[in-house]
């Protein structure tokens, strides 16, 4: 059995000493289809693989009485909140359980945590036989029943769409620009979630060989018959770049507009004050920058967001900077100068900007020294005896 | 090819050339650079931008005749002056320079100017007056220095030009107590360096000048009165173990002797790096004490002339940051480079800021690496690469220099 590492607090309102485990959370291997920026954040990739579960833990009159548990446990908690308990939400619950349980843990999945049986506990499939050991489903016995029987309506469904095109030819009343299903916006489900839809393993072939079949079936001209079914496997596409917020400009008692931005880079702090006032001087906690920044690398940060956008000239800037070293300090200031120069650009330029990367704060900190190594990765002088 | 004579005191020296009418249109009013070995393009480059020569480059090699016009302009030094006048004054990088480019250029800026300008009309009959070159680092005090050198050799001044006065406090290898003094230390090397240097660049003064005083040396060997000073000079790059007390000898001798009736010449006193002699000293006696800069005797010596006890001269001195000890980085001015022993000596004075480049000098400066094809990167001879090189070095010359050395 999977380690815990997370407790549900519901039941333990309940109950004191009944409380139900949370899986542990690896995340599987991502698949080529996922990109190195992690861009879908679905929770598919917080949870084990499913169907190995193996046979069932938890049968569904558990769950049941979980839910019932979760329910009453949830009316509870809103009273003792003194809040609503129609009306309460799982961002409520959430608030108070963290106003209740204070955890001084730092990882968010070691925290206390009361949700739904249905987040918490995996997706099982009920028994596939009945009592005289005969399998519901006609492909049971493919070993692979959920998958075969999805590729199997597709393929219906294009066999049903052809043979409207083909009637729709014999009436003469055919025309190549029917209705087109809109796929802007939204890509195929990955494999990891088609598991969790199908609630068994796949490979990566029988994934190819859906999403081939999808394709074929929306190349018919008359597919937009089967738009619902189609857009069931298919998830929107969040746009990133409206996530940006651009504060307006500020204008001081000259008329000058300025903006401020202020960045975050490896425990290094700093804000920029940008003005529009163009002579291209920059001063960094009262000194000048090619004082401030010796080295050639770090006034090139400084440089980028603005030659980036061809305004060298055209800003002033009043910065602060504190902590970090020389280099973290410049990586600081430089998404503060971007930050800050949002105000005074376009969408589209802003856009630009996002997807040079000059508006994404660098993640990467020091890496923990671990017990029995040296450093980080570094482990001790291996000696052979 | 062509073998042709360019106008100033130019040696002769090769050009390539496309076409033959090129240099007759181009030679009269504007001048064109010697080209170092190689540079087909250079013809093609004279024909393509006739005009933009005459912004950065300017005919008048005289810096006594240079005036605001030529402000930002690169004269160039003849080479015959170049060993003579400069034997030891100049920034490494900047005889590196030289070396690549083939020439000498200097920019004629304000606060050469405004020296040149004040020494022209400074009275003589005065006690000295003492001027400071001061400024952030790398903004080109040294080499305003060297151009108001230059300026006074051409004027037939003597030149005493000590390179660097924090090298005469720090990594010195051999302290010899001193024989005239009891408590003060000689550095043998470093004086007869000097004295070779200082003799490259007065020969013509040192068989004029009679000495008044017998000197003494050691029980067998002494210099009579009114022997020529070269004799004494010799003297003192021969024997190294008195070289210092030759420089005293010799300091001594031009300060009696410079504002003089008879004979008199001007004598220019151009320090480099003038707050190494009053600061601390890197040196230890043996007895792992520190030495004070008056315990040395060529510092007592130097101080001695800065003071403006004597007539018929001028001290020119700059402050120098980067070989100072003891100094914070962001120290350029006076008082604080200087300290307060300095600065009192040094009072009163006629303080010089130099600054960064101005937009027409760092234009000029731009240009000039262009037509020198320093600057190879096809990107730099862009506008935006032009705004990039302002932006990195913030028109501060030396690390517009350093920045454009691997373009």
């Amino acid at each position: 059995m999977a380690a815990s590492s997370g407790r549900t607090v519901g039941s333990f309102l309940w109950k004191c000493g009944n409380f139900c485990f949370n899986f542990n959370t690896v995340s599987s291997n991502l698949t080529r289809q996922v990109l190195s920026r992690q861009l879908c954040v679905s929770a598919v990739f917080h949870r084990k693989n499913l169907a190995a579960a193996g046979p069932e833990k938890f049968s569904e009159e558990f769950i049941k009485k979980q839910v019932e548990e979760f329910n009453i446990g949830k009316r509870h908690l809103a009273n003792m909140m003194g809040e609503d308990p129609e009306t309460f939400t799982q961002g409520d619950i959430d608030r108070s359980i963290a106003y209740l349980f204070p955890s001084g843990l730092f990882d968010n999945k070691a925290k206390p945590l009361m949700k739904h049986p249905d987040e918490v506990f995996p997706k099982q499939r009920a028994v596939q036989w009945g009592a005289d050991g005969r399998p519901f489903h006609f492909l049971f016995y493919t070993g692979k029943q959920s998958y075969y029987s999805l590729m199997h309506d597709t393929f219906t469904k294009a066999l049903a769409v052809e043979k409207h095109q083909d009637r729709l030819r014999g009436k003469g009343l055919f025309t190549q620009d029917a209705k087109q299903i809109s796929l802007v916006g939204s890509r195929w489900l990955l494999k990891e979630e088609l598991e969790e839809l199908l609630v068994e393993t796949i490979s990566d072939h029988d994934y190819a060989r859906f999403i081939q079949l999808m394709e074929r079936l929306l190349s018919l001209p008359y597919c937009s018959a089967e738009e619902d079914f189609v857009q069931r496997y298919r998830r929107q596409l969040e746009i990133q770049s409206s996530k940006q917020q651009v504060q307006p400009l500020q204008y001081d008692q000259h008329g000058v507009a300025y903006s401020t931005g202020d960045g975050r880079r490896k425990t290094a702090t700093g804000t920029v004050l940008l003005r529009d006032s163009g002579s291209g001087s920059i001063s960094i906690n009262g000194t000048n920058y090619v004082h401030y920044f010796p080295v050639l690398q770090d006034r090139e940060q400084l440089m980028f967001p603005l030659h980036f956008m061809g305004v060298l000239g055209r800003f002033d800037m009043q910065c602060s900077v504190s902590g970090g070293g020389h280099s973290s300090q410049a990586g600081a200031l430089r998404l503060a100068i971007s930050r800050a120069m949002l105000s005074f650009l376009s969408e589209g330029q802003v856009e630009t900007m996002r997807q040079a990367g000059l508006l994404t704060p660098d993640p990467r900190i020091k890496e923990r020294k671990k017990p029995g190594q040296e450093g980080a990765r570094r482990k001790f002088t291996w000696k052979k005896r | 090819m062509e073998w042709h004579q360019t106008p100033g005191n130019h040696a002769l020296c090769m050009r390539y050339h496309s076409t033959p009418a090129i240099t007759t249109s181009l030679s009269s009013p504007i001048k064109v650079p010697p080209s170092s070995c190689g540079q087909e393009a250079v013809g093609m480059e004279l024909e393509t931008r006739p005009e933009t020569l005459s912004i950065f480059r300017t005919q008048e090699n005289d810096p006594a005749c240079q005036s605001e016009q030529h402000l930002g302009q690169y004269y160039t030094v003849p080479p015959s002056h170049f060993h003579t006048v400069f034997p030891h004054g100049l920034p490494p990088r900047y005889q590196q320079q030289v070396k690549t480019f083939n020439e000498g250029c200097v920019m004629v800026r304000q606060p050469a100017l405004e020296l040149i300008s004040h020494l022209k009309r400074a009275d003589y009959s005065k006690p000295t007056m003492r001027y400071l070159l001061y400024g952030v680092k790398g903004s080109g005090k040294t080499m305003s220095l060297c151009h108001t050198v230059h300026y006074c050799s051409t004027q037939g001044w003597l030149v005493l030009h000590i390179p660097d006065a924090h090298l005469w406090v720090k990594n010195c290898k051999e302290l010899l107590p001193s024989s005239y003094h009891a408590s003060r230390f000689d550095q043998p090397i470093q004086a007869s360096n000097w004295l070779r240097n200082f003799r490259t660049t007065n020969e013509h003064f040192l068989s004029k000048i009679k000495l008044r005083q017998r000197y003494v040396w050691t029980k067998r060997e002494s210099t009579e009165e009114g022997r020529p000073l070269g004799e004494l000079v010799d003297m003192g790059v021969s024997r190294v173990k008195s070289s210092s007390d030759v420089v005293g000898a010799v300091l001594k001798e031009l300060r009696l002797q410079a504002g003089g009736t008879e004979g008199g010449f001007r004598l220019a006193v151009a320090v480099d790096g003038v707050n190494g002699l009053w600061g601390r000293t890197t040196l230890k006696k043996e007895d792992k004490s520190p030495v004070a800069p008056e315990e040395l005797t060529l510092v007592h010596n130097l101080r001695k002339m800065i003071n403006n006890d004597w007539c018929g001269g001028a001290v020119i001195a700059t402050l120098s940051q980067t070989g100072s000890l003891y100094a914070p980085s962001s120290a350029y001015l006076p008082q604080e480079l200087l300290g307060e022993e300095g600065f009192d000596s040094m009072d009163p004075f006629v303080p010089v800021p130099v600054s960064l480049y101005s937009e027409k000098e760092f234009e000029s400066c731009y240009l000039y690496y262009l037509d020198r094809h320093w600057l190879q990167h096809p990107h730099s001879r862009t506008e935006e690469g032009k705004k990039e090189l302002i932006f990195l070095s913030n028109r501060n010359p030396s690390v517009l220099e350093r920045l454009c050395a691997f373009l």
